[in-house]
């Protein structure tokens, strides 16, 4: 199934936890470090530096574009290690999420509540990956470098519905 | 004593490096490969086609197969008939681990642990000395994700525990971690010792060609009962569910105090990356 970005509710409700799904638009990247000062922005009241609304955040710290390409290897890294920083960006309407693993079961109840939906793309497969990239632009924490926030064109890119919006997971 | 110059050790460690991050080990690719040709389920296939496309596209354009090319961790056995001048070797091998991941367009993924300032060079590297016989300098390297490294385990058991409790250790290892680490794993182990000797011992066990059973065969014997139980689990490629979830189990022991018996799991992503020389 062809899936385009940013993703609508409607579009989310489609999706089933075991499909194939091939994305293609425009995503923001935002690991780790992104992840906590976000967290720690809604925490404070302060201004968002990006507008969540919709958006599709990739868990990625790509490797330096080599002189020909926009970007370098860039594969998902493992999604649990943001299970704690995720619903603040979901309550601001984060609509999904690409990265690789299980989530915790908070975040398959989170992913429900919020209508939205969780991807996994193959671990360790950044340089297939990097292909189906085609714009990069930092949006965001430049300081950060690889983690930097950044919005990128993805096309065809292959995912799976690992957490759909009615709560069923692909791990559970 | 022969001399050998440390500028000569940091290049072939260089090399190594880049080599490492962007060609996968012929041993593994094989494995992978005939996991993908024996995989049923539908979605731990769709993966594994990645993983091994993934492999040609980076060797074919010397990017690194993926984007965390680690920490670079090196094992340099020295020879003690060996004399190394002209330098800091440690100073020496820190620059080219910079000059590798710059040349090579790797991630720095390296950080001070607490405030998290990332050195913006990857280094410093993880470099562990051990004095040989002879006049040779043995070279190991293997940039280690931290996906897997993550998800590796320190046990102290009880020294009755024998046999079932390391592979319990093992297996509870592996489900615990499910898809976090990117399996297909390679599952290194060490067995005995003190904390860090076991460390080692499991660490220096993925050098071993992947699927290459222990010289010990009652080491072997487990290897293989491990292996079994840990495909049992279902977890398969990604975590998606199939019947590959590890290609390989290394264990490797050593003697260990009366009164315990440590257990380490370094667990390893199917991008197992490592190469060797020797000068």
């Amino acid at each position: 199934m062809k899936v385009s970005l940013p993703l609508t509710k409607d579009t989310v409700r489609e999706l089933k936890s075991g499909q194939i799904v091939y994305l293609t638009g425009p995503v923001l990247t935002a690991r780790d470090a992104a992840h906590q000062r976000l967290v720690a922005s809604i925490a404070s009241g302060e201004e968002l530096p990006i507008d969540l609304t919709d958006q599709t955040i990739y868990y990625v710290g790509p490797c330096p574009a080599p002189d020909d390409h926009v970007i370098g290897a860039a594969g998902p890294t493992t999604a649990a290690r943001m299970d704690k920083l995720t619903i603040p960006l979901l309550e601001k309407g984060l609509l999904g999420m690409i990265g690789k693993g299980p989530r915790s079961t908070e975040i398959a109840e989170a992913v429900r509540k919020y209508r939205c939906v969780y991807f996994i793309a193959c671990g360790g497969a950044g340089a297939l990956l990097a292909r189906n990239i085609s714009q990069v632009e930092t949006l965001a924490y430049a300081d950060l470098d690889s983690e930097a926030i950044k919005r990128i064109e993805i096309n065809n890119f292959p995912v799976i519905v690992a957490i759909d919006s009615y709560g069923d997971s692909l791990f559970a | 004593m022969r001399k050998i110059d440390v500028h000569i050790v940091a290049d072939k460690i260089k090399q190594l490096l880049l080599t490492s991050n962007t060609d996968l080990p012929q041993d593994l690719l094989i494995l992978l490969k005939a996991a993908e040709q024996r995989e049923e389920s539908r979605l731990a296939k769709f993966m594994l086609e990645q993983i091994v496309s993934n492999a040609a596209i980076a060797k074919e354009n010397q990017w690194p197969m993926c984007q965390d090319t680690g920490m670079a961790v090196i094992f340099v056995d020295i020879g003690q008939e060996v004399h190394l001048i002209n330098g800091d070797i440690n100073q020496a091998i820190n620059a080219k681990v910079a000059e590798a991941y710059r040349e090579g367009h790797f991630r720095n993924s390296v950080a001070s642990p607490l405030e998290r300032v990332n050195t913006a060079n990857n280094t410093p590297a993880i470099i562990h000395y051990q004095i040989i016989e002879g006049d040779q300098v043995h070279l190991k390297v293997a940039p280690k994700g931290f996906g897997s490294e993550n998800m590796s385990r320190l046990y102290m058991l009880n020294p009755t525990a024998g046999a079932e409790g390391v592979v319990n250790a093992i297996v509870e290892t592996v489900k615990l971690a499910g898809g976090k680490p990117c399996p297909p794993l390679v599952v290194g182990v060490g067995v005995g010792g003190t904390v860090e000797k076991a460390a080692l011992l499991a660490k220096r066990s993925l050098f071993r060609p992947v699927g290459s059973p222990s010289d010990d065969d009652k080491l072997a014997k487990l290897e293989k009962t491990a292996l079994a139980r840990i495909n049992d689990l279902g977890i398969g490629a990604q975590g998606v569910g199939g019947i590959t979830t590890a290609l390989a189990v290394h264990i490797e022991s050593f003697p260990t105090h009366i009164a315990g018996l440590p257990v380490v799991i370094n667990i390893q992503c199917h991008a197992a990356r490592h190469a060797e020389d020797v000068i």
